[in-house]
C-alpha cells in the first residue's frame, strides 16, 4: 500500500522516555516550538482563513451566499455524487478486501498496486481519461451522440470521475487491518457450520466496523471536495453541472470572495467533522 | 467415531510437511500428536478437520471418505491455538454461534439454544462469565470458552491445536487435569497437537510421535517412553545419553575397546548407544563401559545429576542421574555401565 | 525389548496419485467466495480504472513519435513540467525536514495539546483542494495575514512560484508525517539504551541509531509527498500566477490544451506525467520492501 494507510487502527504503543532516552529540555522545547509553529502557519492558518473570510462581512452576506439557488444546486449535486461514489466504493472496498486478505493467490501485490493507482494519478488526468473515452471526440463519442446520452459535461461524467479518484479509499483502510486480524475467526466460524455470508456479516464486518466507518468518511470527504477531475469533465454549467468546489471557483474568479469563502466554509466544516470523527474512531478502536 | 488416515501427503511449495502418513484413531480415545515445530502435526490436524486439503491420500471417518465433505459437514469441533474467539461477541454468544448459524430443519428453537449453552458453560465452569467479552478473560478462561464453543455443535471428533501452548505453567497443569476429566465425562474422540512431551504423556491414551512429516512411533505413553522405536523417539521423549559405537562381527565396541553389550540384532557398522541418565550404574572402573572423572554434581531433588568428563572423549561430558544417597564426590574417578539401553544403527551415509 | 503393543507404522514410499486419491476439484481454501469476490474486484477495477487509463495510452499512441516529442519538448510544455517537478521536489524536501521534526515532537514528547496537533496534521487530507487553494491565496496575498509579513521585504508570495511552493508544502506534509510516525512508534527503546550504555551521546544516538532506522520510511514519505505534489491542481491554481513559462503548472497546461480541443497534446503531456508517477510508484514499492526487510522482527 503506498500512501499512508491505517496504522491508526492498530494498537499504538508509545515508548516510555527514560532519562537516557530523551533530549535536554531546551532542545525539546525548541523542537516542539518549531513543529508547532510550522503546523500553525501552514495548516491551521489556512483553515482559519476560510472562516475568517467567510464571515468578514457579517452573517447576512454569509447566509445569502449559501441560500443562493446556484449554491443550493451545487450542494445538492455534490451530495448526490458523493453518495453514489461512497456507496460504490464501499461495496467494492469490502469485496476487494475479502478477496485480498482471505485468500492466497499469485499477483496479489500487483492487484493491490493497481487498486492504489488512482492515488498516484493527477486529478486532472483522472478527468482527462474520461473525456478521452466519452467526450465528443472520444472512443464512444459518436455512439453516445447517436443515442443522445451525455456523460461528459453532465452528471454521469462527474460521478465516474469522482469514483475514479476515490476508488482506493475504503479498500486501503480495510486491507491492512483485515490482514493483521488474520483468518482464524473466519475459519472458526466456518468450522462451526456458518456459511460464507453468515461469516461475513456476523464475524468479519463487526471486527472492521471502525476502520470501515473511517474509510467511508475519508471517501466522502474526498468525493465532496474533488476539484481537478470534476473540473475537467463538468461543463461548468451553473446550476446544473457545478459541484461545490467548482461553484467556489466560479465565485472566486468573479471576485465574489466572501461568497466563495462562505460556500467553502461548509466544506471546511465537513473537514473538521471528519477530523474529529477520526480522533473519536481511533479512540474507539483503541478501546476494543 | 473412528478416523483412518491413509498415506496422506502435503507439500507447501517445495517443503514436504507430511510424507505418506498412516494412522488409525480409535473411537473415543484421547490421542496426542507429538513432535517438534515444523514436524507436520498441526498440518495433519487441519487436514483431518478439513481446513486444509492433502495433496495425496485418504481420510476416512467411520469408513466413509471425508475429503469430499466440507469442514462443517464433517462435524468436527476445532479448538484453535490462539482460541480465535469472536472478539465482539460475549462468551454466551460465542458458544451459541454454531447453533445460531444452523439453517432450516437443523435450526433449534431459541430456548433450546439457550439451555444448551448454559449447560456447556456449566460444564466448563464459566457460567458466571457468560456476559463478558473475550478481552476481559484470562488465557485459561478463553481456552475453556473455545472448548465449549466447539462442543456446542456436538462434534463427532474434537481437534485441539496446541491447546495449552499460550498459557503459563501453573494454568497449563490445571487445565490438563481438567481436560482429562472432561474427556472421561464426555468420551468424544479427541486429537490434540502438542510439542510438550510431558503434556502428551500425561494426558493421552496413545501418543503419535511425528518428525519431519513422518510418524516415528504410535503407542501408549508407556510404550513410547520405555520402548522407543527409533533414535528420534528416544531422544525426543525423556532424556538421552547418545554415544557413537561400532559393531564388528556382532561385537559392540566403544572408543576402540569392546564393552560387552548385546548388539540387539543391529547389523555391523556404525551405530549409536542410547541410555537414559538414570539407567547408568556405578561400577568399579575395571568393569566399566565408560570411565571418567566427576566434573560437577548438582541437583537438589530425589536424584543427583553428575557430570562426568569421559577419558575417551576429551571435552565431552556425560550427564548421569544417580540416587541421592550414592556417595560420589567431585574429582573422583568413576566407572559407569548401562543397565538398560537401546542400540540403533546409524543412518547410512 | 519388543512389545506386542508397539505399533510401528508402515512407511509406504511416496505413491503417485492413484485410485486411492479421490480429491475432488474445489477451491483451495476453506473460506468461501474466492471466485466471486475476485471476479467482482477485477471487473470493477477494470471498468473504473484500468480501461480509462488504457484509453489514455492508446490515444497517445495515435501520435507519431515525432509529433509526440514535438509536443513534449515545446518550450511551454518543458517549462510547465520543469516547474511542476522542480517545485514539488523542493516542497518534498522541506516537508521531509519539518515533517520529521513534527513526527519527533508528536511521538517522543508529551505536551499539552499534543493530540490536537496530531489531528491537525491530517487537515490537508481532509480539506478539499479548492478550499485550500483559495485560503492559501488569501492568506499569502499582499494584504493577507501572512502576506503582510512578506510585503515589507518586497517578497510576493501569491501569484508567484513561491506561492506554488507554499501550497505544495501544505499538500505534502501529512504524507511524510504519517509514513514516518508508525516506524518511530515501533522503534525499540532498548536500542537507544544499549547505545547510551556504550557511551554514545544523545546526538550520536539520534544520528547513528534512530535516523538510519527511520530512513526508509522518510524516503517513502518523501516520494509520496513528491508524487502527490506533482499532480496537484486545486490547491495550486488559485495561488499560482498561471503565467505560461513562469508559473504555469503541468496539470493546468493539460486543462488548457483540453479547452483548446488539442486532445493529442493534452494526452502527450499526461502520458509523460503518468510515466513519471509510475516510476515513482515503483520506487516507493521497493523502498517499502527495503524498509520491511530492515525493520522486520529479528
Amino acid at each position: 500500500m503506498i500512501a499512508p494507510g491505517s496504522t491508526r487502527f492498530r494498537p499504538t504503543k508509545r515508548s516510555a522516555a527514560g532519562p537516557l532516552r530523551t533530549e535536554p529540555a531546551p532542545v525539546r522545547c525548541l523542537i516542539i516550538a518549531i513543529a508547532g509553529a510550522f503546523l500553525f502557519v501552514f495548516l491551521v492558518l489556512p483553515l482559519f482563513t476560510v472562516f475568517q473570510q467567510a464571515f468578514s462581512r457579517g452573517i447576512g452576506p454569509y447566509v445569502e451566499a449559501i441560500r443562493d439557488p446556484d449554491a443550493i444546486a451545487a450542494i445538492q449535486l455534490t451530495l448526490l455524487v458523493a453518495f453514489m461514489s461512497v456507496a460504490a466504493n464501499l461495496a467494492f472496498g469490502l469485496v476487494a478486501a475479502w478477496a485480498i486478505t482471505r485468500f492466497e493467490f499469485r499477483g496479489k501485490s500487483l492487484l493491490m498496486t493497481l487498486i492504489d493507482l488512482p492515488f498516484s494519478v493527477s486529478p486532472v488526468i483522472a478527468g482527462l481519461v474520461f473525456v478521452l473515452l466519452f467526450g465528443a471526440q472520444g472512443f464512444f463519442g459518436a455512439f453516445l451522440q447517436e443515442h443522445d446520452i451525455a456523460i461528459i459535461f453532465a452528471v454521469p461524467g462527474i460521478v465516474l470521475a469522482t469514483m475514479f479518484v476515490t476508488f482506493p479509499f475504503v479498500a486501503r483502510e480495510l486491507i491492512p487491518l483485515m490482514q493483521e486480524q488474520g483468518l482464524q475467526e473466519e475459519e472458526a466460524a466456518i468450522s462451526l457450520g456458518a456459511s460464507g455470508l453468515q461469516t461475513f456479516f456476523r464475524v468479519t464486518l463487526p471486527n472492521v466496523k471502525w476502520a470501515l466507518l473511517y474509510g467511508v468518511l475519508l471517501c466522502n470527504a474526498r468525493a465532496m471536495g474533488e476539484f481537478g477531475a470534476v473540473s475537467v469533465v463538468s461543463g461548468h454549467v451553473r446550476g446544473e453541472t457545478d459541484t461545490m468546489p467548482l461553484h467556489i471557483e466560479i465565485l472566486y474568479d468573479e471576485y465574489h470572495f466572501t461568497a466563495a469563502f462562505a460556500v467553502a466554509s461548509l466544506l471546511a466544516l465537513l473537514a473538521l467533522v471528519t477530523l474529529v470523527a477520526k480522533t473519536v474512531l481511533e479512540g474507539q478502536a483503541d478501546r476494543s | 467415531m473412528m478416523i483412518a488416515v491413509h498415506n496422506v501427503t502435503k507439500r507447501f511449495g517445495t517443503f514436504a510437511a507430511l510424507r505418506g502418513v498412516d494412522l488409525e484413531i480409535r473411537s473415543g480415545e484421547l490421542i496426542a500428536l507429538l513432535g517438534p515445530s515444523g514436524s507436520g502435526k498441526t498440518t495433519l490436524l487441519r487436514i483431518i478437520a478439513g481446513l486444509d486439503r492433502p495433496d495425496d491420500g485418504e481420510i476416512l471417518f467411520d469408513g466413509v471418505n471425508a475429503l469430499t465433505r466440507s469442514v462443517a459437514a464433517r462435524q468436527v469441533g476445532f479448538v484453535f491455538q490462539h482460541y480465535a474467539l469472536f472478539r465482539h461477541m460475549t462468551v454466551f454468544e460465542n458458544v451459541a454461534f454454531g447453533l445460531r448459524v444452523r439453517k432450516g430443519k437443523q435450526r433449534l428453537p431459541e430456548t433450546e439454544i439457550r439451555s444448551r449453552v448454559r449447560k456447556l458453560l456449566d460444564l466448563v465452569q464459566l457460567s458466571w462469565l457468560a456476559e463478558r467479552y473475550p478481552n476481559q478473560l484470562s488465557g485459561g478462561q478463553r481456552q475453556r470458552v473455545a472448548l465449549a464453543r466447539a462442543l456446542a455443535i456436538e462434534p463427532r471428533v474434537l481437534l485441539l491445536d496446541e491447546p495449552f501452548g499460550a498459557l503459563d505453567a501453573k494454568v497449563r497443569k490445571e487445565l490438563r487435569r481438567w481436560l482429562r476429566g472432561l474427556h472421561e465425562e464426555i468420551h468424544v474422540t479427541s486429537v490434540f497437537v502438542t510439542h510438550d512431551q510431558e503434556e502428551a504423556l500425561e494426558l493421552a491414551d496413545r501418543v503419535v510421535v511425528i518428525d519431519k512429516g513422518r510418524i516415528e512411533q504410535v503407542g501408549t505413553p508407556r510404550d513410547v517412553y520405555e520402548n522407543p522405536a527409533t533414535p528420534f523417539v528416544h531422544e525426543f521423549i525423556g532424556e538421552t545419553i547418545a554415544t557413537p559405537i561400532t559393531i564388528e562381527n556382532g561385537v559392540v565396541s566403544y572408543a576402540g575397546a569392546t564393552i560387552g553389550l548385546d548388539n540387539q540384532g543391529v547389523r555391523d557398522g556404525k551405530a549409536t548407544l542410547f541410555v537414559r541418565p538414570y539407567d547408568m550404574a556405578v561400577v568399579p572402573v575395571g568393569e566399566a563401559t565408560f570411565a571418567g572423572r566427576v566434573a560437577r554434581i548438582h541437583g537438589l531433588g530425589p536424584a543427583r545429576r553428575i557430570e562426568v568428563a569421559l577419558h575417551s572423549d576429551p571435552g565431552g561430558i556425560v550427564e548421569v542421574d544417580l540416587p541421592r544417597t550414592s556417595a560420589v564426590s567431585t574429582g573422583e574417578q568413576i566407572g559407569l555401565r548401562p543397565r538398560q539401553y537401546r542400540i540403533f544403527a546409524s543412518p547410512a551415509e | 525389548m519388543t512389545s506386542d503393543a508397539l505399533i510401528i507404522p508402515r512407511r509406504t514410499p511416496f505413491q503417485a496419485p492413484s485410485a486411492t486419491a479421490r480429491v475432488p476439484l474445489r477451491q483451495p481454501s476453506v473460506i468461501p467466495g474466492f471466485g466471486i469476490t475476485l471476479g467482482l474486484t477485477l471487473t470493477w477495477l477494470a471498468l473504473i480504472v484500468l480501461i480509462p487509463l488504457a484509453g489514455l495510452f492508446i490515444r497517445s499512441a495515435e501520435l507519431t513519435p515525432d509529433e509526440f516529442f514535438a509536443v513534449i519538448t515545446s518550450r511551454r510544455t518543458v517549462n510547465a513540467l520543469t516547474l511542476s517537478f522542480g517545485i514539488s521536489l523542493i516542497a518534498a524536501c522541506i516537508n521531509l525536514v519539518f515533517g520529521t521534526i513534527v513526527v519527533w515532537a508528536l511521538v517522543r514528547y508529551e505536551f499539552p495539546l499534543r493530540r490536537l496537533l496530531d489531528a491537525i496534521v491530517d487537515i490537508p487530507f481532509a480539506l478539499p483542494t479548492a478550499v485550500a487553494g483559495i485560503a492559501l491565496t488569501s492568506l499569502f496575498a499582499e494584504n493577507g495575514l501572512l502576506g503582510q509579513l512578506f510585503a515589507p521585504a518586497g517578497i510576493k508570495v501569491s501569484y508567484t512560484p513561491l506561492g506554488i511552493l507554499f501550497a505544495l508544502i501544505f499538500i505534502g506534509l501529512p504524507f511524510v508525517v504519517r509514513t514516518v510516525q508508525p516506524v518511530l512508534l515501533d522503534l525499540e527503546p532498548e536500542l537507544e539504551d544499549a547505545a547510551a550504555s556504550l557511551g554514545a551521546s544523545r546526538w550520536q544516538i539520534v544520528r547513528r541509531v534512530i535516523l538510519p532506522a527511520l530512513l526508509p520510511a522518510m524516503l517513502t514519505g518523501f516520494a509520496l509527498a513528491f508524487a502527490r505534489s506533482v499532480g496537484e491542481y486545486g490547491a495550486v491554481i488559485f495561488i499560482a500566477g498561471n503565467m505560461p513559462n513562469v508559473s504555469e503548472i503541468a496539470p493546468l497546461l493539460i486543462v488548457i490544451k483540453l479547452e483548446e480541443f488539442r486532445y493529442a497534446d493534452a494526452t502527450a503531456i499526461a502520458v509523460v506525467m503518468l510515466v513519471v508517477s509510475f516510476v515513482v510508484l515503483f520506487v516507493i514499492n521497493r523502498l517499502q520492501r527495503w524498509s520491511a526487510d530492515r525493520t522486520g522482527p529479528l
